[in-house]
């Protein structure tokens, strides 16, 4: 069983939709789950549909969101105070230094971020990699197992199947639970599986089934 | 935000003619444009906080959608696709443009006070 999981992703939402099916199932086995939260997502463009915040307001709410939505998966939070779309601009030495000083606290045995360029938003890609930084800078033996999530078109084929594939279908409806707290984000980011042939009961089945597992591969450390 | 009313916009903007302003002025069109539609290309720019005086300051459009344009000593602020408004805490202007979608494409932001950063 895992010691503490540490989950490190930039946007509150992207532990939702990442990782909320494998965090709901790890605090059901009682292990300690804490979020780094890199920024606010003050950048979004999503504004509610329909909108109800705009880019001043958008900060605090999705603040409230990413609370709400730790408080639905039981896990901490820990907000690291960066700006949405700056991360990759930031010096990557000092954020895996900031990284690692927080995961020295804690101590975990598994950390999951994004996979460093197979994840889409230069955010993510940033963040991942700072992430990875971090734990290589620890101790060998100190250092917790790292899974890491692609979500770029081409991952399959790039980087083949990944070895960690979790079963979340128990947990489906605490993952839509979620979601659902990122009011300001959920209806955009749910609206990209909608196309004008697909009925609205298939557009269900289809973020049913794509969202009833969650898929990392475990980060080699060895040179 | 609401749909731009231009006469009452027009009178904020001359209001912040001539003094030392903050704006924040960006368009996007999402960090998954190219992700989402292999066609689509991923652009967006914004600069916040820059610290300007502008002399003059005109909004232009159909009744829907607006242009903004402002004339500084030297250079112009310009944005188009503006179809909303708001006045935040009662002294920032905040003007924007959405798709159908609900989603910002593009906003023009004016305050005497710096935007929080």
């Amino acid at each position: 069983m895992e010691k503490h999981v540490v989950v490190i992703y930039p946007h509150p939402d992207d532990e939702s939709f990442g990782a909320a099916g494998s965090v709901s199932k790890f605090r059901e086995q009682g292990v300690p789950v804490t979020y780094l939260c890199g920024t606010l997502g003050e950048m979004g463009r999503n504004m509610g549909s329909p909108a109800f915040a705009n880019r001043e307001s958008l900060p605090e709410i999705r603040k409230k969101e990413l609370i709400n939505a730790c408080n639905v998966l039981d896990m901490d939070l820990k907000m690291l105070g960066y700006r949405d779309k700056t991360l990759e601009f930031e010096d990557r030495g000092e954020v895996a230094e900031h990284l690692k000083q927080i995961l020295e606290e804690i101590q975990p045995s598994l950390v999951i971020t994004h996979y460093p360029d197979h994840a889409v938003h230069p955010d993510h890609n940033a963040l991942g990699a700072a992430a990875i930084e971090a734990v290589r800078l620890m101790d060998s033996e100190k250092r917790p197992v790292v899974w890491t999530q692609a979500i770029s078109n081409n991952y399959l084929e790039v980087l083949g199947k990944p070895d960690i594939i979790n079963d979340i279908t128990d947990y489906f409806e605490k993952k839509m639970e979620a979601i659902f707290c990122h009011a300001s984000q959920a209806a955009g980011v749910l609206g990209q599986f909608k196309q004008a042939d697909k009925l609205e009961s298939e557009v269900q089945e289809e973020i049913k089934r794509r969202f009833s597992t969650e898929h990392f591969y475990t980060w080699n450390f060895e040179e | 935000m609401k749909p731009i009313e231009s006469e009452k916009v027009q009178q904020v903007l001359d209001d912040f003619t001539n003094k030392n302003v903050y704006v924040h002025l960006e368009t996007t069109n999402g960090a998954y444009a190219s992700h989402f539609n292999e066609k689509a290309y991923n652009v967006g720019a914004y600069i916040r906080n820059a610290n300007v005086v502008f002399n003059q300051a005109k909004l232009v459009g159909d009744g829907k959608v607006y242009r903004a344009g402002l004339k500084m000593e030297m250079g112009w602020i310009y944005a188009e696709g503006l179809t909303d408004w708001e006045m935040y805490e009662g002294t920032k202007l905040l003007l924007a443009g959405h798709d159908r979608e609900g989603r910002l494409m593009v906003s023009l932001e004016i305050s005497e006070t710096p935007f929080n950063y």
